[in-house]
């Protein structure tokens, strides 16, 4: 089963083609880098971004950050030397790009199987993540997220999308709205993460955060960055606040001692409190001591 | 000789008077007479200052082959006045001259000229970039290459170390009787901090400006009263080089990133109190820093006394801000540096003021933090900022030796890798600025604490300031940028490096 429990509240891309962008991106802290071989890299500059990775997962020293690789999508005929060098090089993740149905996760998942036994890495410890791009995408997320044991989680990729659905994209993100609660009801009920598609418009810092609160709100486990300005507002948001931390310690508290005193409903900072509470607590203070913000026991 | 630092200084550049660096404080006490220059007095009332052209002055200065001529880098790259002074001792046929400046650039690049043909044979500067560091590093220089901090030029020239027979002062402003000032006129300068001991210690003093003005030309950055003759010419300098617009405040993240470390070390090293002093560089995180500096300012409710140095736009935005009390000024880097300069509580402080080690006391002595940048960095925590790792004389010491040796709190800020090459490195190309005077160096990997401080690494210990040590910091260089393969005189009169 892919690791689902692991913080990743900024997937960054970065153009696998730029050696000075991928030689030391951890840098910037975020959660996960993706290394990109698809749409950011030139038609003919494949091959050379391909080795580039395999030399960036070989030998740089990411320290802890988790590594994904974005392939050429499967009906191309770049992916399966794609996924030979992103699994050659031992990268922890493939995002595959523009999925629509299971059966493509399934073909992808074979092909990651021949890859771990060519180069002799454990079979089935490559995860994978699948971006919707399309309606039909979206409409089959849940098929898609249960497809494979290797399935991390589903992310939105609103560009095609919005095309597609002959829709604009507006700064409310009104149109994105159907797909972003059909995918994260499909993620959650198929247990998996939901990652939010890229805010493109780098300098407007407010219009982030808003987007930023929205998706948090909506219950999504992250968001897919473009430009590492992105990274630290992104965990500022995605970090439970210090209110937040606060209460979900009282929670916690006052659930084990009504456990001792035998009491089922009580009250926390004035509001009614029962277990079904404890569970959104408990993420609070696990993502509060991911993000190491949160240095008490109670998790 | 092998210095304190384990340089090897040749005996021919330990005469008169050099030794090799024996340590920062190695010469504190020490008693000198300072120097005199001759002076030629103007008893009677009648006499005029003015001359017609600067080939008048000039001649008139007495200027002969084997001399040595100074200037001032106030007008930055717009300037005009080295290269017209040059032309006309060039024409002039004298030889053999050495220039002393505070600072060399592409604006003086008719100095290659002069060196190529004997006209100049010595340079000493506190700074040397474009054609002529190629030139010098070529070894088309006659003489060594002499180049001291800014502290170190003015304590040179008071100590009588240098002899300056004709100084050159550029002024945006003048009376005829050499009342100048660096405010004012078409090429507004802010102030002319270097040239007070030029002004001072030359035994014959040309101001040379494009806006005379009737006197008393008061405040005076110079006095009349050291001046011999004054010219009037069309121009000094080109404006739009000589103050440039505001230095854009980055938008890398990488570099706020190390700008906020470096603002977490402030805060967090036991020196950030109400009435603290800094300055910074003009670099990019150097620069970001006062911005994350006014965040905890405002928490802590916590103001700055005076700031120093290269003034920038950040600096005079705090400054009008009410977060910065008293401005002191050697320098005006931008246009909201030189507009400020005209308004209450900035202040124009000399270079012996800001940085001579050899006064009784420079303002850089009372510095609480200082934010500098660096080319090159080693396991010393020795600081090369002159020289490229090509060898070629790149840069400016300015007041980066001074500054570290005075502050509470030195750190330096520096991306680990450039291109393909190490900063941090086990041994730097030239020393510029001795390790013992850096305690702390804040990179995009990490920050390493001199262990000289002890108490910085106390007080950064339950920070999330992620600390390394410079040795694991030059691992991780030489690990993605891989080994590199591989003369100073420090301010108060000690080898340091020779180059190449």
């Amino acid at each position: 089963m892919a690791v689902t429990n692991r913080i990743r509240r900024s997937m960054i891309f970065l153009n696998t083609q730029r050696a000075a962008l991928v030689k030391d991106a951890f840098v910037y802290h975020p959660d996960c880098v993706i290394f990109d071989l698809e749409d950011a890299v030139a038609e003919g500059e494949k091959d050379s971004a391909r080795i580039q990775l395999y030399q960036t997962l070989k030998h740089v020293d990411y320290q802890g950050v988790e590594r994904w690789v974005r392939v050429n999508a499967l009906d191309s005929d770049l992916v399966n030397e794609d996924i030979r060098a992103a699994v050659a090089g031992g990268t922890e993740g493939i995002r595959l790009p523009k999925t629509e149905t299971a059966a493509e996760v399934k073909e992808a998942s074979a092909k990651i199987t021949a890859a771990e036994k060519e180069f002799d890495r454990p079979v089935g410890s490559t995860m994978l993540m699948a971006a919707l791009e399309s309606p039909l995408g979206v409409m089959n997320a849940y098929e898609i997220a249960t497809a494979d044991d290797r399935m991390m989680g589903i992310a939105l990729s609103a560009g095609d999308y919005t095309r597609t659905m002959h829709a604009k994209r507006t700064v409310a993100g009104t149109e994105l709205f159907g797909a972003r609660s059909q995918m994260l009801i499909a993620a959650r009920a198929a247990g998996v993460m939901a990652f939010d598609t890229v805010y493109t418009d780098t300098d407007n810092e407010e219009g982030f955060k808003k987007e930023l609160q929205l998706i948090k709100d909506m219950g999504f486990d992250g968001k897919s960055c473009i430009n590492p300005k992105q990274i630290g507002i992104t965990h500022e948001i995605f970090n439970p606040s210090a209110a937040e931390i606060k209460h979900a310690e009282h929670v916690l508290q006052a659930v084990n001692d009504s456990k001792e005193n035998g009491v089922g409903v009580l009250t926390v900072d004035g509001k009614m409190v029962d277990v079904a509470w404890v569970e959104g607590a408990q993420r609070n203070l696990k993502l509060a001591k991911a993000a190491g913000i949160y240095k008490g026991a109670l998790v | 000789m092998i210095n304190k630092i384990g340089r090897d200084i040749p005996d021919e550049y330990l005469k008169n008077g050099v030794e090799p660096f024996q340590g920062i404080y190695y010469r504190d006490g020490y008693q000198y007479k300072k120097a005199a220059p001759t002076v030629r007095a103007y008893v009677k009332p009648d006499g005029n200052k003015l001359v017609d052209s600067i080939h008048d002055a000039v001649v008139k200065s007495g200027l002969k082959d084997g001399m040595t001529i100074s200037f001032h880098h106030h007008l930055r790259d717009g300037d005009y006045v080295v290269n017209m002074v040059m032309k006309e001792i060039h024409k002039l046929g004298i030889k053999d001259l050495t220039v002393c400046a505070t600072s060399l650039g592409k604006a003086h690049n008719y100095l290659v000229t002069c060196i190529e043909d004997g006209t100049v044979t010595g340079i000493s500067t506190s700074g040397i970039r474009d054609e002529i560091g190629e030139v010098v590093s070529e070894g088309k220089l006659k003489h060594p290459a002499v180049i001291r901090s800014h502290g170190g030029r003015a304590r040179a020239i008071e100590d009588g170390t240098v002899k300056i027979d004709v100084a050159f002062i550029g002024a945006s402003t003048s009376d005829a009787y050499g009342n100048a000032s660096g405010k004012g006129g078409k090429s507004d300068t802010g102030v002319l901090a270097y040239a007070d001991g030029d002004a001072k210690y030359a035994d014959k003093v040309v101001v040379i400006t494009d806006t005379l003005v009737d006197g008393p030309n008061f405040p005076a950055s110079i006095e009349g009263v050291d001046v011999d003759y004054v010219v009037k010419v069309d121009s000094i300098g080109d404006p739009e080089k000589i103050a440039t617009g505001a230095l854009r405040l980055t938008k890398d993240t990488r570099e706020l990133n190390m700008a906020k470390e470096v603002a977490k070390c402030i805060y967090y090293s036991g020196y950030f109190k109400d009435g603290f002093s800094f300055q910074t560089g003009a670099g990019g995180p150097s620069l970001a820093t006062t911005t994350f500096l006014k965040q905890y300012m405002e928490k802590d409710h916590i103001k700055c006394g005076w700031a120093m140095g290269g003034v920038t736009e950040p600096i005079v935005d705090l400054f009008k801000a009410g977060y910065v009390n008293e401005i002191l000024d050697d320098q005006s880097f931008d246009l909201a540096a030189v507009a400020s300069a005209h308004t209450q509580n900035h202040f124009e402080i000399s270079a012996s003021q800001y940085a001579n080690p050899f006064n009784k006391g420079a303002f850089v002595n009372q510095l609480s933090f200082v934010i500098l940048g660096a080319l090159e960095i080693d396991t010393g925590f020795n600081v090369n900022v002159v020289q490229g790792s090509n060898g070629i004389l790149r840069g400016a010491p300015g007041g980066h030796p001074d500054t570290a040796a005075g502050a509470s709190v030195s750190i330096i800020v520096a991306p680990l890798i450039r291109s393909r090459m190490p900063t941090v490195r086990d041994k730097v190309t030239s020393v510029t600025t001795p390790g013992e005077s850096i305690d702390i160096v804040v990179t995009d990997y990490g920050v390493a604490v001199n262990p000289r401080r002890k108490d910085l690494l106390a007080a950064f210990k339950d920070t999330n300031i992620p600390l390394k040590t410079i040795e694991e910091l030059r691992d991780l260089a030489y690990q993605y940028a891989g080994k590199a393969k591989a003369s100073r005189i420090y301010r108060p009169g000690r080898c340091l490096s020779r180059i190449p």
